[in-house]
């Protein structure tokens, strides 16, 4: 795949994220820590509202417009910073942003926004060109 | 924590795994598909190594696991990242050095890396650890680096 500095691409990895979709996660990943299926010890235990998604269910869905886009083999890395939790019914897009390309590998600015526009996932990744 | 443990690569973990990230590509699931045999049988998506936590033996947040004792205390640094309660995980970085495809043996181990902590926004210390997993296959063959940063805080986030 050919891209250059300045290339953009983006996509709606969620709509209306579920407790379902939390859960489904949880069961295919083995992290069954209770914040992100049980309200109650979510309230308990964290002072939270209600559950939230794992971390790294925003960072597998940002992951997946990355290859999406660019292959399932093309990553060389893919680092993130978690910003904000994504709660039951936020809808997220995934952005990414080529800043650089040398050597056979761009590097790419990545960012997920929920439906408010405020970002879950900051981060960059490496890939193959 | 043991010096490491084994990761089977399992055809139907990798399509359970991508199903749950909303991913339906032939990579990942079907052997026979052209796009499949391109890349030199399935693949996995690029944070499917968080699968090892099934096959973590001290693995904490999964506390309804059948074990012989009790549950193992959470620590704040393994794999997983985030923790019960006041644990979040804060980042996660991989490195792909090979492919990792199903039917793969992976060998997972984990050391600690960096510790420092910040002052939060809202008053209240905060305490990153980071702690570095390698994933290497059947033939000792380095595949997958994760760095998965964590922070405990001394109050709940209400970001």
């Amino acid at each position: 795949m050919t891209l250059k500095a300045g290339d953009t691409h983006e996509a709606v990895v969620v709509e209306n994220i579920q407790r379902t979709h939390i859960v489904k996660y949880a069961g295919a990943s083995g992290d069954f820590n209770p914040l992100h299926h049980d309200d109650t010890l979510a309230n308990k235990l964290g002072g939270y509202p209600t559950v939230f998604a794992h971390g790294m269910l925003s960072m597998g869905l940002t992951g997946r417009m990355l290859t999406d886009w660019l292959g399932p083999t093309a990553l060389k890395k893919f680092g993130v910073r978690f910003t904000k939790q994504v709660w039951p019914g936020d809808t997220l897009t995934a952005k990414a942003e080529v800043t650089e390309v040398k050597g056979g590998l761009a590097t790419i600015k990545v960012v997920t926004v929920n439906q408010d526009g405020e970002s879950v996932v900051e981060g960059e990744a490496i890939a193959a060109v | 924590m043991p010096d490491g443990f084994e990761f089977p690569v399992d055809r139907t973990q990798v399509m359970l795994f991508a199903r749950s990230l909303g991913d339906i590509r032939p990579e990942y699931s079907d052997p026979n598909d052209p796009a499949t045999k391109a890349v030199g049988g399935i693949v996995v998506p690029p944070t499917f190594v968080q699968c090892s936590a099934h096959w973590q033996p001290d693995y904490p947040l999964d506390i309804t696991r059948p074990r012989k004792g009790p549950p193992p205390a959470h620590r704040g640094d393994g794999p997983g990242g985030g923790g019960l309660g006041r644990g979040l995980h804060a980042e996660q970085h991989y490195e792909y050095h090979q492919p990792v495809h199903a039917g793969d043996t992976l060998w997972v181990t984990t050391r600690p890396g960096n510790r420092w902590e910040k002052q939060g926004r809202r008053g209240g210390k905060l305490i990153f650890s980071e702690s570095i997993t390698e994933y290497r296959n059947q033939d000792g063959v380095l595949c997958v680096t994760a760095t998965s940063v964590g922070v405990q805080t001394e109050r709940a986030v209400d970001q």
